[in-house]
């Protein structure tokens, strides 16, 4: 058995974080093997986080945000170039350019992308801006270097907040519209929301929440936006900050559990066909993936942080080229972080998966402090601000499943410790029927199973 | 004299020289309740998961106990190493301005050169003497110099301060039973004397200010000042931790590999190892053995021992670096070691903000004595010890030198 996985054909589709990390594990493991990495970007592999941060305040380029090597991955590169399909039986990966790629093992790894403006005509507008890649992030750059009159960023989650922070760090007018009630309250709920709105107007951000833009006004050039609430600015920037839609198109017809939720695969990345059966030479992660994890109630979750990222193409890699005993499953607690208006945010566990929060720790006040996230009385997610070093202890807490909320007495606990409701969506809406859960097809798609003719 | 328990032997100056078999027998027994009503913690996992409990407190004025905090309080208040979140925190950052990220990213990477000058000068010293007492010909003078220049203290003055600083360590002693009034007191006077000779030292920098700490302290700090108060407290603190406890890692670290001449040769050859070598120093022999000053501020359960709010908690880092249940082979000095998490500096909120200076120093200084080096002997083992259970170290450690000697060359 051993020697037998560390040969053949492995090709990743993806070449990003994962993608890269995936490579550099396998090779680690000893995988002798030819491994292809095939990328629709023409870049090699780069860092995003910065993207929104250090390179639109420009203190870094766009181009300057390549991921370090850990070892070298003797691989062929297939670079600027989209997969189109995949076919399981023939073990084949199609490409844009007409080119088919053989594998004997398949990692998924393709991530996602932008959702782009939904009005085509209004999305190509000169000014309208996603920002996902690095040539987004040197073309939004360019244009805040030329200090437009004013930047209008559509939807307050982490990256559209993070764009706010770096335009008012440059000094530039800016609005952001949010259909929430306030920024961040989709990731981390009505009480951090409320911390993150006051934040963004001491700043200067002309916030408006619970609006949406209902169009972006222009000819070829973009001039300004109408709400929903009726009123209207001018603007020559608008970053469309809607989040992100996951790259599985490619395997509409693959026979995978792969749909607009991403590919479902089982807690040691092995990716689900649509009848729900586990594969076992087709391996997904990173953002694309949708797991199944303990500690969140077996929820297939889809986590689009840079640490799951990396965690996870190690395990996949890892069970890539090891026979079953010796696999392992992905069971990280999820982690992510983001800087913004002066404030590290930091968090640990599934915020969203609560129905209680609890400022445990420090105050709203001085924005400084840990909440901690509750479902059904057990500790299920901690966020900090300015506060990262206290994390350690409550994520202890999530991997114990302790009691919500937790003990009292912390040196400094200054708000009242009564929990109040965390005000996320209903967590009992990440879940869904169990065809979903299985295959990740929506209900629209029902499957049949077809019985072969005898 | 108290019964014999297992504190007091720690503590007893007779184990000085290896405590480590009371450190199996401390881990072997859990959490051990001392009889003044202490709890000793000398396993990895508790130490680690108490040092980031939010509920552990650090200031001793916590405490329900009687102890000195009575006679604390006739002297300086706590530095921030004594004190909890938010005013740890307030002061810590305060302090970090002038040394470290962000404000200062490369001040500590800055000074490699100096240090490596300064290892230069001390080794230049040594042709012509047969004997070398590592510890006061050099572990203790390089991170005297350093700290000095940092803070911006003449060096001319290390009379005076060594002196102060010795009564300082002796205060922070927890040797239970032993003349429970007359250390502290000292300690309470010593540190009151050094925060005055360095609040006037910072009070000059006003009108002369210079690339140093203390000038930096009394500067234009725009974000936040530390009060005249906190600079005595901060600058007594950071001149103490940054040399009380570098003589001893350097001084460890001599002895150790002397101790394991086939890792030394190994160090020698392949000084990329060093700083590698440096963090299992810490683990193995780590300059600071405990911490004594932990306080739960609720009744803590930890390894199914409820610890009761209020009663002094002592944390055995150097125990918790050598547990069979979080390293591999832990008796083994393994310079090489990956797994290597150790407890040397502390962790959570109050973790070492002098790391990254000690680890410079250390790795300078071991390449530094090693290339000087040809033959080098121990001529004492064990060595004299210092007389802190806390701050662990010999007080000498003579070795001889193949080539000073005269002796056959390799």
């Amino acid at each position: 058995m051993r020697g037998e996985p560390r040969d053949g054909r492995i090709v990743v589709v993806g070449a990003s974080l994962a993608g890269l990390r995936a490579a550099e594990t396998l090779r680690d493991e000893g995988f002798a093997g030819s491994l292809t990495l095939i990328g629709e970007e023409p870049h090699p592999p780069y860092d995003r986080p910065p993207l929104s941060k250090q390179v639109l305040l420009g203190k870094a380029p766009a181009d300057r945000t390549g991921l370090p090597r850990r070892r070298p991955v003797d691989a062929e590169w297939r670079l600027g170039v989209r997969a189109t399909g995949l076919d399981p039986v023939g073990k084949e990966v199609l490409l844009a350019d007409g080119g088919k790629v053989p594998f004997d093992r398949l990692l998924i790894a393709t991530g996602t992308r932008a959702r782009p403006w939904p009005k085509p005509a209004e999305a190509a507008l000169d000014g309208v801006f996603t920002l996902r890649t690095s040539e987004d992030a040197g073309r939004l750059a360019e244009r805040l270097d030329a200090g437009p009159g004013r930047v209008l960023v559509i939807g307050a989650g982490f990256t559209g907040s993070e764009i706010a922070s770096a335009c008012r760090e440059r000094g530039l007018a800016v609005t952001v519209a949010e259909r929430g009630p306030a920024p961040l309250v989709g990731a981390l709920g009505g009480t951090l929301g409320a911390l993150a709105a006051k934040l963004q107007r001491a700043h200067g951000v002309d916030l408006r929440c619970g609006v949406t833009v209902t169009a972006l006004e222009g000819d070829g050039r973009l001039t300004g936006a109408q709400f929903s609430d009726g009123t209207r600015i001018d603007a020559d920037v608008a970053v469309v900050a809607l989040g992100a839609v996951r790259n599985t198109e490619w395997l509409a017809e693959s026979g995978l559990a792969a749909g607009p939720r991403g590919v479902t695969c089982d807690a040691g990345c092995r990716a689900f066909d649509m009848y729900g059966i586990v594969t076992d030479d087709i391996f997904a992660a990173g953002d694309v993936a949708r797991f199944p994890h303990p500690l969140f109630e077996y929820q297939l979750l889809s986590l689009e942080h840079w640490g799951n990222a990396v965690a996870q193409a190690e395990v996949a890699a890892h069970n890539m080229v090891n026979p079953g005993p010796r696999r392992r499953p992905h069971l990280t607690v999820p982690a992510f972080w983001s800087g913004q208006f002066g404030l590290n945010i930091k968090s640990v566990g599934v915020p969203t998966f609560s129905d209680q929060v609890v400022i445990a720790q420090g105050s709203l006040k001085d924005a400084r402090l840990v909440a901690v996230y509750g479902y059904r009385g057990r500790v299920t997610a901690a966020v900090s601000v300015n506060q990262a070093k206290a994390l350690e202890y409550y994520q202890r807490l999530i991997e114990t499943a302790a009691p919500f909320p937790p003990a009292q007495g912390a040196a400094d606990q200054i708000e009242s410790p009564e929990p109040v409701p965390s005000d996320v969506p209903d967590p009992k809406m990440l879940s869904h029927g169990p065809t979903v859960a299985l295959t990740g097809h929506l209900p629209d798609r029902r499957l049949t199973l077809v019985q072969p003719a005898r | 004299m108290a019964a014999d328990t297992l504190f007091h032997r720690i503590t007893d100056y007779a184990h000085r020289a290896d405590p480590y078999p009371l450190y199996a027998e401390l881990r072997e027994e859990g959490v051990v309740r001392q009889e003044d009503g202490s709890y000793l913690v000398g396993t990895y996992h508790e130490i680690e998961a108490l040092l980031h409990d939010p509920r552990i407190s650090s200031d001793r004025r916590k405490r329900t106990v009687p102890d000195e905090t009575a006679l604390a309080e006739q002297g300086l208040p706590p530095a921030f190493i004594g004190l909890d979140d938010p005013e740890h925190h307030r002061l810590r950052s305060l302090t970090m301005r002038s040394f470290g990220p962000p404000h200062t990213p490369d001040r500590i990477s800055g000074m490699h050169d100096e240090i490596t000058r300064i290892v230069k000068d001390l080794l230049g010293t040594f042709p012509g003497k047969e004997r070398l007492d590592v510890v006061d010909d050099f572990a203790y003078p390089l991170p005297v110099t350093v700290i000095c220049r940092l803070l911006g203290v003449p060096i001319e003055d290390e009379p005076r301060f060594r002196a102060w600083s010795d009564d300082i360590v002796a205060g922070i002693d927890p040797t239970p039973g032993e003349d429970p009034e007359a250390r502290p007191r000292a300690a309470v006077e010593a540190r009151k004397e050094m925060g005055l000779y360095l609040g006037e030292l910072a009070e000059k920098r006003r009108a002369h200010p210079s690339d140093d700490m203390l000038s930096a302290f009394v500067g234009d700090g725009s974000g936040g000042q530390l009060t005249p108060l906190e600079i005595m407290t901060t600058s007594v603190l950071l001149l103490i931790a940054g040399h009380e406890t570098t003589v001893n890692l350097i001084t460890n670290g001599v002895l150790t590999l002397l101790r394991h001449p086939e890792e030394l040769a190994r160090l020698r050859s392949d000084p990329a190892l060093m700083p590698r070598a440096v963090e299992e120093l810490l683990r193995y022999e780590p300059p600071v053995h405990m911490l004594p000053q932990r306080t739960p501020l609720a009744d803590i359960e930890v390894a199914g021992v409820t610890v009761p709010k209020g009663a002094p908690l002592i944390l055995m880092l150097a125990s918790g670096n050598r547990d069979p249940r979080r390293f591999r082979d832990p008796d083994r000095f393994d310079p090489a070691r990956e797994d290597n998490q150790h407890l040397g500096f502390g962790s959570g909120i109050h973790s070492c903000f002098g790391a990254p200076l000690a680890r410079l120093e250390a790795q300078i200084a071991l390449h530094g004595l090693l290339q000087h080096l040809d033959a080098p002997r121990l001529l004492e083992d064990p060595p004299p010890y210092r007389r802190s259970p806390v701050l662990r170290g010999p007080r000498h450690l003579l070795i001889e030198d193949g080539r000073s000697g005269g002796r056959e060359r390799r």
